[in-house]
């Protein structure tokens, strides 16, 4: 959290700055005119260039005083679950009642963290396969513009849409056609399952990883690919040697951005199952084993918690507190994408 | 590709500098190097590398170039020369068919390397591409090592792995192409961090390290300073004793430096449909080109009148 208020706290001395050098600026302008000593000396002042800059940075301001109201209001309100007993907290369970030794949201970071790992795990290649596949071997054509037109529909399809297809898919035993079972879907995930979440979080940010991918993949110089070419490299070499590792900064990015959106998704989690109580054991978060079982995600512990207040006002702090586990988690992932990023521009260029 | 490989190899022996020095008394015992045939004598002029006939590049309905015919020769720089539009570099790019990679460029007409049709279906462009090496308008060194980027083609082509005889090929190509004095020392820093002429220089030699026969340079100091250009020309000179050089140039002092013979192309306005196409006005010797030419149009370019 400490991280988090110094993000925000250097964020608001950054626009301040800002504003200051502006007037700065402005004033020495207005000085320069004065003296005149160039032949070029500033006659009037530029009001409506002032003014605009004014209601710009306003903007800005406002939006980061918005943000930041709300998060330090939720940090307070989280506060005493986090500063008296924060690894218990981590590591503690759902439970009936808020002030109780026990309570926690191991099983949300377990349900969240798995779900991550498997949109890492299948997301990431399939998209980034398709990105290659669109850009550096499909030709041209009108099929090909009007997939892209879809994929680009689909990463604004409503998330709850997605979670109906991941309950037909993963969840339910369904035919499609009529004669097409994917009852075996369901054997595999184990229907109301971890599996099933992150499986349909996958589809969901897919489109998202294909056009984050596909841009990076664009971006690659034509110089690059013919100097590859001319060396007497086929398309495959070509890929893996020069667009790839040039694309991998942009690649990587978009797909750990895509990640912090299946972690914070809620509403595709309730289609597909995850529950928000009689979990009966709390797996160890780097067991796989309970992949196939019933399970819970740390935004579904944030909606449940929230209901629950009107009986037990204790929830409240205790939604608070898990909100800012969960931003942490994103914020992590989005640093990490920042930093993996930096690496692989710097270790390309 | 392996009939494709034999369909090349049929065209021209392997060059004796193709086969690694490890393996030298293994394979004179195995296989006498082949001779390429000797028909010297019948020639007044050294073998043909490019046989060029009546070729014309589309792109889609647009023709770029219109039935340009000309032999290259073994052992010559050839330039071509010509005001901007009229087709040069696109039928520069017909050499090591890089046109393929533009899918709605089309190629009419015959072109062929040591007898073989280039456009024959039978025939890998990426074989073509190993023993017609290119260099390019712009410095276009690999955001890699300085030795990777010449590895670069030996390791595609499977020519050589890591280790001595990498380092071996990797030598001889930053020799050839007068680097290595100044990058001997510093072999695994980033290409990119040298200069510009540098950089170009690089690029030849990793054109080099594939071990081809022709080099096709598109315009290669158009982005270099004089004293770079100077050096590449000095390069190309030495070059031409190993290599067929085939060389795109603005610079009409360069091409008279440099080459052998010169091809001068021109811009035709077609009246009905306002499109350019490019056409093959002169191809001769270069001396004749620049002091006798024998169009009117190819002296009004070459004394500056039109340009």
């Amino acid at each position: 959290m400490i991280v988090l208020l110094l993000v925000f706290v250097s964020s608001i001395e950054r626009a301040v700055m800002a504003f200051t050098t502006v007037g700065a600026v402005a004033r020495g302008g207005a000085r320069r005119g004065l003296v005149g000593t160039s032949g070029f000396a500033k006659l009037r002042t530029d009001i409506a260039g002032g003014l605009f800059k004014f209601l710009i940075l306003s903007a800005l301001l406002a939006s980061l005083l918005i943000l930041g109201v709300l998060l330090i209001d939720t940090i307070v309100s989280g506060w005493s679950q986090l500063s008296t007993r924060f690894w218990d907290f981590l590591n503690g369970s759902l439970r009936s009642r808020s002030i109780d030794d026990r309570l926690g949201v191991q099983q949300g970071l377990y349900g969240s963290f798995w779900i991550g790992a498997i949109v890492a795990c299948t997301a990431f290649p399939i998209g980034v396969g398709a990105a290659i596949y669109l850009e550096e071997y499909a030709l041209r054509s009108r099929l090909t513009a009007t997939l892209e037109l879809v994929i680009r529909n689909l990463a604004g399809v409503p998330s709850v849409v997605y979670g109906l297809l991941g309950l037909f898919l993963f969840v339910e035993r369904n035919t499609i056609f009529g004669f097409i079972g994917l009852g075996w879907l369901v054997d595999a995930t184990g229907g109301r399952s971890v599996l099933s979440a992150g499986l349909t979080l996958s589809v969901l940010v897919l489109p998202i990883v294909i056009i984050t991918a596909q841009e990076a993949v664009r971006a690659v110089p034509v110089q690059l690919k013919e100097g590859a070419y001319g060396l007497g490299a086929t398309k495959s070499e070509m890929v893996r040697t020069q667009v790839l590792p040039y694309a991998a900064p942009g690649i990587l990015t978009g797909t750990l951005l895509a990640m912090s959106r299946a972690i914070g998704e809620a509403a595709p989690l309730i289609l597909v199952g995850a529950i928000s109580g009689g979990l009966t054991n709390n797996p160890e978060l780097w067991d796989a084993s309970a992949l196939r079982e019933k399970f819970t995600a740390l935004p579904i512990i944030i909606v449940e918690w929230v209901s629950e207040r009107g009986r037990d006002p204790g929830f409240a702090d205790a939604a608070a507190a898990a909100i800012v586990v969960l931003l942490a988690l994103v914020l992590l992932l989005n640093m990490t994408a920042i930093l993996l990023r930096n690496y692989f521009e710097r270790k390309r260029d | 590709m392996s009939s494709t490989a034999t369909i090349l190899d049929a065209a021209k022996p392997i060059p004796e500098r193709l086969v690694m020095p490890a393996t030298d008394h293994l394979v004179d015992s195995l296989d006498p190097e082949p001779h390429p045939p000797d028909d010297a004598e019948d020639l007044p002029t050294a073998a043909v590398v490019f046989d060029v006939d009546a070729v014309s590049v589309y792109y889609g309905e647009f023709r770029a170039v219109q039935d340009a015919s000309l032999k290259v020769h073994e052992h010559e720089i050839t330039a071509f020369i010509g005001p901007s539009g009229c087709g040069k570099t696109t039928l520069l790019r017909c050499f090591n068919r890089m046109n393929d990679l533009i899918s709605s460029a089309r190629v009419t007409g015959s072109l062929c390397y040591y007898g073989v049709d280039l456009y024959n279906p039978q025939v890998d462009a990426v074989e073509v591409r190993r023993r017609i090496g290119m260099v390019f308008q712009k410095p276009n060194p690999f955001p890699k090592s300085i030795k990777d980027n010449v590895a670069y083609g030996p390791k595609v082509a499977g020519l050589a792995k890591k280790g001595p005889a990498m380092d071996d090929i990797v030598e001889n190509s930053l020799r050839k192409a007068a680097l290595w004095d100044e990058v001997k020392d510093r072999l695994n820093d980033n290409a990119l961090g040298l200069s510009g002429g540098q950089q170009q220089r690089l690029c030849i030699a990793r054109a080099i390290a594939t071990d081809p026969d022709v080099l096709l340079m598109d315009e290669p100091c158009s982005a270099l300073d004089p004293i770079a250009t100077t050096r590449i020309e000095e390069l190309m000179h030495d070059l031409k004793t190993d290599y067929s050089i085939v060389i795109v140039t603005h610079n009409m002092q360069q091409a008279a430096r440099v080459s052998d013979r010169t091809a001068f192309f021109s811009v035709e306005v077609n009246a009905d449909s306002d499109s350019r196409t490019g056409i093959l006005v002169e191809y001769d010797f270069t001396q004749h080109i620049f002091s006798n030419p024998s169009d009117e149009r190819t002296e009004n370019y070459v004394t500056g009148r039109f340009g």
